[in-house]
């Protein structure tokens, strides 16, 4: 196949990539755009395939690894519980940035095979896009791996800070620089090592220092990383597929992040120095302890609910931990059967990644035009009888609307508390990962349910 | 003076960038996990870099250590090939619209 054709190929499956990710602009259209992302892969592939003309000995290797990989890609995807999708999605970025080292590593040692020159006096420009393609992917790797174990509860969420921190992040990344200006200089297999080498410990320490209930940036910002990496990889290949789904990708995973910043109200360096939560709690949230509460059990709840002619839900984290969606739904259900009105109300960064908690109640059988946005519900809070809030708390703080000394004041919340009563599903009293108290524990339409959300909603559910 | 090559693989990667910024607003927010999902997936057709390291040893030594690197940069970037956009089709299947049946409210 002629070097042209194949080019042309390529930028079919570039396009290809691009309905991929316009399918998703409706659920109706997303399987169709699937299909398409699979299509284009499928191109991409048998394309780079026809173009090397190599069906020796090595190419029956190539289909075996392809065939081990692929295996466990699929046993995995089958397997995993839609509560874990975070972790999984970190785990995934952490492979994408490893393959973008290990090809960047062959393309440096046998350069020829890839038309870069010859070894030891590689192309100036190529060696630029390499060494940037595998240092971004090493930080994707190592960073995703931090994401990864913190999101799966390996290592603890709290963030790990320690001094001068930022000033060693900051010497690292141009260390990186001023090395690759070196490489270009001296062509040295040493030099090149180090950069890889210097590229995951700052991967490592940029996660670190960044709280758990941040993971939907952190993994955004990751998901960013790896397609820039992958850029980097195609301007060394010259090939057209990878550019194009390397700048959707990064620009994805930018926009993202910028969503879920502004979901709390933070900038993006903000997020990324870290931090936060470790030392903001306040003193006022102690002089609020003594005031009373009222708690109930699942039989008042009931009584609240079976009243009500409209009913609000508002799913958080707390929801995911206790997998209580499937136990919400069976609530729901009973809700419907008795004419009563119910929709779902999803906070920007309720839950550990974009788009967490849709897809918990999509797996619970919840029909997606049942669940909206902050801006297309936050009115109709006023008009409900009950908002049950299931696993959420800094997302209804009216302290963001009300108190400027809060640290999360400004960020855009759900108004709850315009609601004639709202049942609060919580384990305990404990502030939420902002160390806020939330004044609406004590509020007189609040009523406190202390249990865990699967329990309680199974109980509620037998008492309607 | 011939423009260099390099100009146009920029110029793609260019416009590229303003294809995914409008692309992506226009996906609806519940289905960001499967945006991130497929992401994942189409970034992985960097494994076309680790096929050609993976050809690029002669018959006598299939395995070099550049073809090494290769052969699994070839397995990583298929795990999230095949992974990603599973995973992304066994969440799309679960947006289902409401039934018929359901609709109570006025």
């Amino acid at each position: 196949m002629t070097a042209n054709l194949s080019a042309i190929f390529y930028l079919i499956s570039g396009i290809l990539f691009i309905l991929a990710l316009r399918g998703l602009s409706s659920p109706e259209t997303s399987r169709q755009g699937n299909f398409f992302g699979i299509l284009g892969m499928i191109i991409a592939i048998t394309v780079t395939f026809l173009s090397t003309g190599n069906f020796s000995t090595g190419f029956v290797y190539v289909l075996i690894f392809l065939l081990i990989g692929g295996l466990i890609g699929a046993f995995i995807a089958y397997k995993i519980p839609m509560t874990a999708m975070p972790e999984l999605v970190a785990g995934f970025h952490s492979l994408v940035g490893l393959a973008a080292v290990f090809v960047a590593i062959s393309a440096f040692l046998n350069p020829e095979a890839f038309n870069l020159g010859s070894q030891g006096n590689i192309k100036l420009s190529s060696l630029v896009e390499m060494s940037i393609g595998a240092a971004i992917g090493a930080i994707t790797f190592s960073g995703s791996i931090i994401a990864f174990l913190k999101l799966r509860g390996i290592m603890s969420g709290s963030p790990i800070t320690f001094k001068g921190q930022h000033y060693v992040n900051l010497l690292l990344s141009l260390s990186i620089i001023v090395l690759i200006f070196y490489l270009c200089k001296t062509q040295s297999d040493s030099i090149f090592w180090i950069i890889i080498g210097i590229s995951f410990l700052l991967g490592f320490l940029l996660i670190i220092p960044i709280g758990g209930a941040d993971m939907p940036v952190v993994i955004s910002m990751l998901n960013s990383y790896s397609g820039w990496a992958a850029a980097g990889i195609g301007f060394t290949l010259e090939n057209t597929a990878l550019i194009i789904t390397g700048a959707l990708v990064g620009s994805s995973g930018a926009i993202l992040s910028y969503i879920m910043c502004k979901g709390m109200n933070r900038s993006f360096f903000n997020v990324i120095l870290g931090g936060f939560g470790a030392t903001e709690q306040s003193s006022l949230s102690q002089n609020k302890d003594r005031k009373p509460v009222k708690a109930g059990n699942a039989e008042d709840a009931a009584f609240l609910i079976k009243n009500a002619s409209s009913v609000i839900i508002v799913p958080g984290y707390g929801m995911a931990v206790a997998q209580a969606q499937h136990a919400l739904r069976e609530m729901v259900d009973t809700l419907k059967k008795n004419d009563i009105k119910v929709s779902y109300a999803i906070h920007p960064v309720a839950g550990r990644m974009p788009g967490h908690m849709n897809v918990l109640l999509a797996e619970a059988n919840v029909p997606y035009d049942e669940v909206f946005e902050l801006e297309e519900i936050n009115n109709d809070f006023a008009n409900a009888d009950v908002a049950f809030v299931i696993g959420a708390n800094d997302v209804t703080n009216p302290a963001a609307k009300t108190d400027p000394q809060s640290p999360i004041y400004g960020m855009p919340v759900l108004d709850v508390e315009k609601c004639k009563s709202v049942l609060f599903v919580k384990r305990s009293l404990s502030p939420g990962y902002a160390g806020v108290d939330n004044e609406l524990f004590y509020r007189d339409n609040t009523l406190m349910l202390f249990a865990d959300a699967k329990k309680m909603t199974g109980d509620i559910t037998k008492n309607l | 003076m011939e423009i260099d090559p390099f100009i146009f693989r920029l110029s793609i990667f260019i416009l590229s960038i303003f294809i995914g910024y409008y692309i992506v607003w226009s996906v609806t927010p519940s289905l960001h996990t499967p945006l991130m999902s497929v992401t994942n997936a189409i970034s992985s057709v960097i494994i076309v870099g680790a096929i050609i390291a993976g050809l690029s040893g002669d018959s006598k030594s299939i395995f070099n250590t550049s073809s090494i690197f290769g052969f699994l940069a070839i397995s990583l970037a298929a795990i999230n090939i095949f992974g990603g956009f599973l995973v992304t089709q066994r969440m799309l299947q679960m947006y289902k619209k409401k039934r018929k049946i359901n609709k109570h409210d006025s």
